[in-house]
This record gives structure tokens, sequence and C-alpha cells, in this order.
């Protein structure tokens, strides 16, 4: 009983030291990247390599991912606004929804199972079959020459990818609201542009969206690179790269909003 | 005054974690020579590999390269050592999102300012001492394991190093492909005016080519000579390994429980 209660006691302290480790490792990881980063943008053409890999290869779903979400924003709108006779108020419903919270967070978490698990699938599989290896023998640092391309590749994406999935869903809520419902195109649209703050709302989802491009980014390279070299090691990193930044998007959402919009 | 050996190793003790993998190894390497380490699977050959190269570090004793010791050099000085090295990794690690191509011309870009066009010519140049220089458009996936090797052996040799590093250049490959990778490592170490050090299990294509060996086993040093030397040796674990034989001084079987209380165990469960 008592040796039971002693092995559950330092089963939990080995747990939570690992943890602690495994989160100082990654930070000292992440400071690497960063001072290893001045090769990024002095042959950005690698930066350049990896936006195409990790951004525009994720527009497609993006685009049509928000599409779809404005449809639904402007059917549910109309239905809830219609009972107030507040109508001609969707196209701000819809645009403040995607550019204060939907474009951002859902972006984000998309990105981060199209592009994070990528990368870390690459980067990992990059570990396992010794390229990386390769590359420190040909004394060519590894985190300047793959990690930091990848990280900025990424941060600077992120808010793009989340300005084109809010510009489509606000598209999608005219297809929904104007055309095929007939709310007032003009009303549809001055109310949207009276209603919607450019340093309150649209800035402020930009700012959300780097914030989120830094820490998928960060979570996707520091689990590919800290993957066991074997098949095994790399496929549940990869899962783990999808858990742990959608849960560090969501939190860190929650955070970005109570300060942000405190004021409101 | 250049030492007559470019690589020193010297009481040289290694343990990962607790457990020793390599214990108390002297070895030397003259200029201009090609070497051999052979062992069994598991002896701590790559491992030795990876201490010359500076990825690990060892527990004690010393690895000397070109006269400076590996493993008190910064960064920097390892990095300006280690483009003087080639490595030729197990199974190849070709840069998979790069071509061919790329793959060659990867340490030219990294490391100095040559214009592509001369880049281009160097390229080709080494591709077409491994006999691939049609391939250069081909991505790695497309290569066959024996080509693979030789594109890799072509992108080692990329900025003419002073000391190659071979890890298993034979392993997975068909005779053929075997005899034209023996006779590249030869001919390129003379070529080059490098020395090379061949690590291997396969003893017939290596004693072929090289001038002197070192047989390992658990991570020690347990015999060494010239091929002629150990070919003519007629018993112990040098003639067990030279010729193939089963039975000799090396124990087939992996220490661990008794065979009959394993087979025991699975009846019980069945
Ligand atoms: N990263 C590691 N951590 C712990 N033990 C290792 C590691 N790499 C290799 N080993 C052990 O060290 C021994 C020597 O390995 P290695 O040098 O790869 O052998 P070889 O190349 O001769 O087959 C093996 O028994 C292996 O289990
Ligand atoms: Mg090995």
């Amino acid at each position: 009983m008592l040796e039971r209660a002693i092995t559950g006691i330092r089963g939990t302290g080995h747990r939570v030291v690992n943890g602690v480790w495994r989160l100082g490792y990654a930070s000292r990881f992440f400071l690497a990247v960063l001072l290893h980063s001045s090769m990024s943008f002095r042959r950005f053409h690698l930066t350049i390599k990896e936006i195409y890999f990790s951004g525009v290869l994720s527009l497609i779903i993006i685009l049509v991912s928000g599409l779809f979400v404005g449809m639904v924003l402007g059917l549910q709108g109309y239905e809830t606004l219609q009972k107030y006779g507040s109508e001609s108020a969707l196209g701000t419903l819809v645009a403040l929804s995607l550019v204060r919270e939907l474009g951002p967070v859902l972006a984000a978490l998309l990105f981060a199972s199209r592009a994070g698990s990528a990368i870390t699938a690459e980067i990992g599989l990059m570990k396992a079959t010794e390229q990386i290896s390769a590359m420190e023998m040909m004394a060519v640092d590894p985190i300047a020459r793959v990690v930091a391309p990848r990280f900025w590749a990424g941060v600077i994406s992120m808010p793009l990818l989340a300005a084109m999935f809010s510009a489509t869903g606000v598209f999608g809520g005219y297809l929904i609201g104007v055309v095929l419902i007939g709310v007032d195109e003009g009303q549809f649209w001055s109310q949207m542009q009276a209603a919607v703050d450019f340093r309150q709302d649209v800035m402020n989802g930009v700012i959300k969206s780097c914030v989120f491009g830094v820490a998928i980014t960060a979570i996707a390279l520091f689990e590919g690179y800290d993957a066991p070299p074997t098949a095994e090691g790399v496929s549940h990193a990869t899962t783990r790269t999808v858990v742990t930044s959608a849960l560090a998007v969501l939190a860190l959402d929650f955070i970005l909003t109570a300060f942000m919009f405190r004021g409101l | 005054m250049p030492s007559e050996n470019l690589v020193e190793i010297q009481e040289l003790n290694f343990t990962y974690d607790v457990r020793p993998v390599l214990q108390g190894i002297n070895m030397h390497f003259p200029r201009g020579k090609v070497v051999a380490i052979m062992g069994l699977s598991g002896c701590g050959k790559t491992t030795l590999l990876r201490l010359i190269g500076g990825q690990l570090k060892p527990s004690s004793g010393q690895v000397q390269v070109a006269g400076q010791t590996i493993h008190t050099l910064d960064r920097e000085g390892l990095f300006r050592m280690r483009r003087r090295m080639g490595m030729l990794f197990q199974f190849g690690a070709l840069y998979t999102d790069m071509s061919v191509f790329d793959n060659v011309a990867f340490q030219m870009r990294e490391h100095t300012d040559l214009p592509e066009s001369l880049i281009r010519d160097l390229v080709l140049l080494k591709l077409e001492a491994v006999g691939l220089r049609g391939a250069h458009n081909l991505m790695p996936t497309e290569l066959s394991g024996g080509m693979a090797r030789r594109v890799a052996l072509a992108r080692a040799i990329a900025l003419d190093p002073m000391l190659m590093l071979y890890d298993e250049p034979f392993a997975g490959l068909d005779t053929i492909s075997l005899g034209v990778i023996g006779n590249l490592i030869r001919h390129l170490n003379d070529a080059l005016g490098a020395t090379s050090i061949v690590v291997t299990h396969d003893v017939q294509e290596s004693l072929k080519i090289v001038d002197y060996i070192y047989f390992m086993s658990e991570g020690r040093v347990i015999a060494e000579g010239t091929p002629d030397e150990l070919r003519a040796a007629d018993t112990g674990f040098v003639h067990q390994f030279v010729h193939g034989e089963i039975d000799g001084p090396m124990p087939f079987h992996y220490p661990g429980a008794g065979y009959a209380e394993d087979l025991a165990l699975d009846v019980a469960h069945a």
C-alpha cells in the first residue's frame, strides 16, 4: 500500500520534472532559432520557398473554409437578427465575428493541421534519415539553414492567411445575406464600414494571428526537431503538434481577447 | 611540419549514459591511406566516426585530426575542421527536398562565393567521377540504393576533403554496386590525396581496397594489421570473421535467459 503510494508520488514527480525539463529545452530551442535568424533574411529566397510550402499550399483549404464559415454566419446571423428587425446589421455581425475571432482562430487551427503537421513530419524525417546530421557534418548549422526559414515563413504566412480567411468569409456572408436572402446591399456594406474599427478590430485580429503563427510554427518545429528518429516517434510528434498547437491557440486567444477588448 | 598521421586516437573512452561503448581505443590513420574499422553491428563503429567528426565528445582520451584535438575546438573551429572532412552516411542521407544536382552543389553554395556557372561545372565533374552525370536532374527518391550512395559520395567530396569518413558504404548493396563503390573509395582517395576511414562489416570487399585494418569487438580493438596479415591469421576471432564461420570465439547468441526457460514461459501462456 505504502509502496504503491510512494511509486505513484515518484512517478508524478518524474513526469513533472520531465515536463519542466522539456519546457526549458523548448525555450532554449526557440531562443536558438531567434539567434540564428539572420540567414532567413539575408538569403530571403530560403524563406520564400517555405512560405510557398506552408502558406501558399494552405490557401485552398483556408479560402474554402472561410467561404463556408462566412455563409453559415450569414444564415445564422440573419435568422437571429430578423427576430429583432435588425437584418441590416448582418454585415456588421459577419465582419466583426470574422475579423476579431473566427478569422484568426479558425485559420490558425487549419494552419496547425495543414502546415504545422507537415513541418513536424518533415523535420522529424530529416532527422531520422540523418539529413540533419549530414548538414552538421558539412559545417552548416541546421537551425539556421532548415529551422529558422520555416519559422519565419510561418510567422509571415499566418496573418496573411487569416486575413484571406476573413475576406472570403465576409464574401460568403454577402452571398447568403444579400444575394440569396435579399438584405439591402447598401446597408450591409455601410453598416459594416461604420461598425468595424481599424485599430480596435482589424489590428487586434492581425496581432492575434501573428502570435498564433509564432506559437504554431515554434511548436511544430520543436516537436519535429525533438522527435525520436523512428517512424513511430515522428508520427507521435506529428499528433502532438496538432493537439498542442490547437490548445495553445485557444488558450492564447482567450488571454489576448481578455486584454484587447476589456474596455468594450 | 605535419605529422605522418592525419588522425590519431589516444586512449579513447566513450559512454552513453552509463553503458561503456568504446574502451581504451588507440588508432592512427596515416595520410594518404585507406584504413578500415571492422566489427559486428553494435560494436561502436558509428560512435567512433561521430567522435572523429566531433558530433560526440569523448568521456576521456582524445581524437586529433591534423594536429588539433577535436573535442577542445569551439564551434567555429569545429566547423572550419568539418569543411575539410567528407562523410558518407550509412543510408546516404541525401536531402530529399533537393535534386541530385542541388545536393552535390549544397556545400559549394553554402561555403563558397563561386559563380553559378562554375558550380555547375564542378558539380557535373563530381557526378562524372561517380558515373552519374546523366542523373543530375533526378530527385533522391528516384534513385536506387547504389545510385543514392554514389550521389552521397559525390556530395561528400564536393569540397575536396582531406579526410573521408565512410559509415557502412557497402551495406545493402548488390555485388556489382559493391565493387563499384569499393573501387570509387580507393580511386577517389588516391585522386584527392585524401585519407579515408571506412567503417564496415563487409570483410571481403574491404580486404581488396584498404591498406590497414582495425578489428573491433565490444568497444575494444582486438586485432589489427594489413590485409595480407589478417588473411594469414588462422585462429581466433580474426579467422572466424574473415572466413565467415559461425563457430568460433565470437558467440552467435546474445546473452539472455536460458532457452528452456523462455520456451516454458510461452507454454504457460498458451
Ligand atoms: N543515442 C544512443 N543512445 C544510447 N545508446 C546508443 C546510442 N547510439 C548507439 N548506442 C549504442 O551504442 C552501441 C554502439 O552503436 P553504434 O556505434 O551505432 O554501433 P555500430 O555502428 O558498430 O553498429 C550500440 O550498442 C548502441 O545500442
Ligand atoms: Mg553503424
